[in-house]
């Protein structure tokens, strides 16, 4: 260690507090500067602490799941209730969902359709949170060997929870649609109208930018569009809700506050491209 | 001084750091309580500030400011700043809060993260060039100030075992 006289010690401790700050808003300007190197730095990171934050998420689950149990027990009775009243409807969905499937098979067969391609994909657990106070995302565990890339889809049992924005060696970083930079091209079902999902960090998204002449209705449901090529048509995404200002919501299927495995697949679209992707406008020669 | 004299006082001089890295690591972990990263660095940079100053340097408390960006997405160097100032601000104010009485202590720690609060929004703002919501900042203020008295009786158990510690070697 090396000896510094006292004198010089404490003048070198009274600076590093200014000059520590200045460093803190130089690291600012490059953090705006160098996106790339701060995500790269970040993966690293999360590369890092992912087998440690996975060996803790198995305690955490298992409290949680406790809490689950005993609220379910507690609440056994209205819970068997709703169950009963659910089943009967689902079966009369079910009757008519095989009358349609039948149908359609047959009409499918009268057109020579060409059916959609089985989409691939890889199941991931969530081990960490990956926003903030200003962000929404989560990170996934993936394991060493994967083939997870950007911009690929996230669903988690019963629909669309957001797309995977980076990407490291053990583990993958899902943007949630409520994020307030998540922007999610939709239809409504129904009327088929296009819209806009705009996340806002708050529990709902809201919908834009709908055509003039479609007003959103309480209860419609709401699906990926194919629009710019970043998402398929029609997955299962969550119903309008009509808020009390007459704001146009939307509730979404997932289960955005407890999520644990996510299923990410891979449709194959490259549609929006991640930033360091986009060419960057060449500088003009003479001409 | 002995090997493992000195093993023990480097143990105690390093534990403030490596406990608050700890506790920010495991504050990533899902709950459903979005931004506790940041509910956990500030309440610890303010606490050993005042309470163990050598131990919590600005080098330190800037590195921890770094990990909490990286651990919680927030704009990179933003973090190290707004805990800097935390750490001046608790550094100038340490003679009287450290022996002020608890419930002082947890006033003026309100006043530290509502600034602290502030200013995250006001980075968040200016980096991210649109006006974030103001919501998850009040929240995130809730957290903090609600959350310190449990924070503070844990670390302020461990700060007396180590002075205890020390004036036994004394």
């Amino acid at each position: 260690m090396i000896r510094l006289s006292i004198p010089l010690r404490q003048a070198l401790a009274r600076l590093s507090l200014p000059v520590l700050i200045a460093v803190a808003f130089g690291t600012m300007l490059l953090g705006r500067a160098d996106a790339l190197l701060v995500e790269r730095a970040r993966m690293v990171l999360a590369d890092a602490l992912t087998p440690i934050w996975a060996a803790v998420q198995e305690p955490v689950t298992a409290v949680r799941q406790g809490v689950e149990e005993v609220q379910s027990l507690w609440y056994l009775r209205s819970e068997n209730a709703r169950l009963t009243e659910e089943n009967d409807r689902l079966r009369r969905w079910q009757a008519a969902a095989l009358a349609l499937e039948a149908e359609n098979a047959l009409l499918r067969r009268q057109l020579s359709w060409i059916p959609d391609p089985t989409p691939q994909f890889r199941t991931a657990r969530v081990v960490a949170d990956g926003g903030g106070t200003y962000a929404r995302a989560v990170l996934l565990a993936t394991g060493p060997q994967h083939d997870i890339r950007k911009g690929q889809v996230a669903l988690d049992e019963r629909g669309f929870v957001g797309r995977v924005t980076e990407v490291g060696a053990r583990s993958a970083r899902v943007l949630l649609a409520t994020d307030i930079n998540s922007r999610v091209p939709v239809i409504i079902e129904g009327s088929r109208a296009r819209a806009m999902m705009v996340g806002g960090n708050t529990a709902r998204p809201r919908l834009q930018h709908w055509p003039e002449g479609v007003q959103p209705r309480d209860g419609d449901r709401v699906v990926t569009s194919a629009e710019a090529g970043a998402f398929p048509a029609g997955l299962p995404v969550g119903v309008v809700r009509r808020t009390a200002g007459g704001a146009a919501e939307v509730e979404l299927f997932a289960q955005l506050e407890r999520l644990d495995v996510l299923r990410l697949f891979d449709f194959g679209l490259a549609g929006i491209l991640p930033p360091e992707a986009v060419a960057r406008p060449e500088p003009r020669g003479r001409r | 001084m002995g090997l493992m004299r000195q093993l023990d006082s480097g143990a105690r001089a390093v534990f403030p750091a490596a406990f608050t890295v700890f506790l920010l690591v495991m504050a990533a972990v899902p709950v459903g309580v979005p931004g506790l990263v940041v509910a956990v660095a500030v309440p610890s940079v303010f606490f050993w500030t005042v309470f163990r100053p050598g131990a919590m340097p600005p080098p330190i408390v800037f590195a921890l400011g770094l990990l909490q960006d990286l651990l919680g997405f927030t704009p990179l160097g933003s973090g190290g700043l707004i805990l800097l100032l935390v750490h001046g601000v608790a550094l100038r104010g340490r003679t009287w809060l450290a022996r002020a009485s608890f419930l002082w202590g947890w006033l003026a720690f309100c006043a530290v993260a509502a600034g602290a609060m502030l200013l995250g929004w006001l980075f968040q703002a200016l980096l991210g060039w649109q006006r974030p919501p103001f919501v998850p900042g009040l929240a995130l203020f809730g957290i903090m100030a609600g959350g310190y008295p449990a924070l503070a009786f844990v670390l302020s158990r461990m700060h007396m075992a180590m002075q205890r510690a020390e004036d036994a070697l004394r």
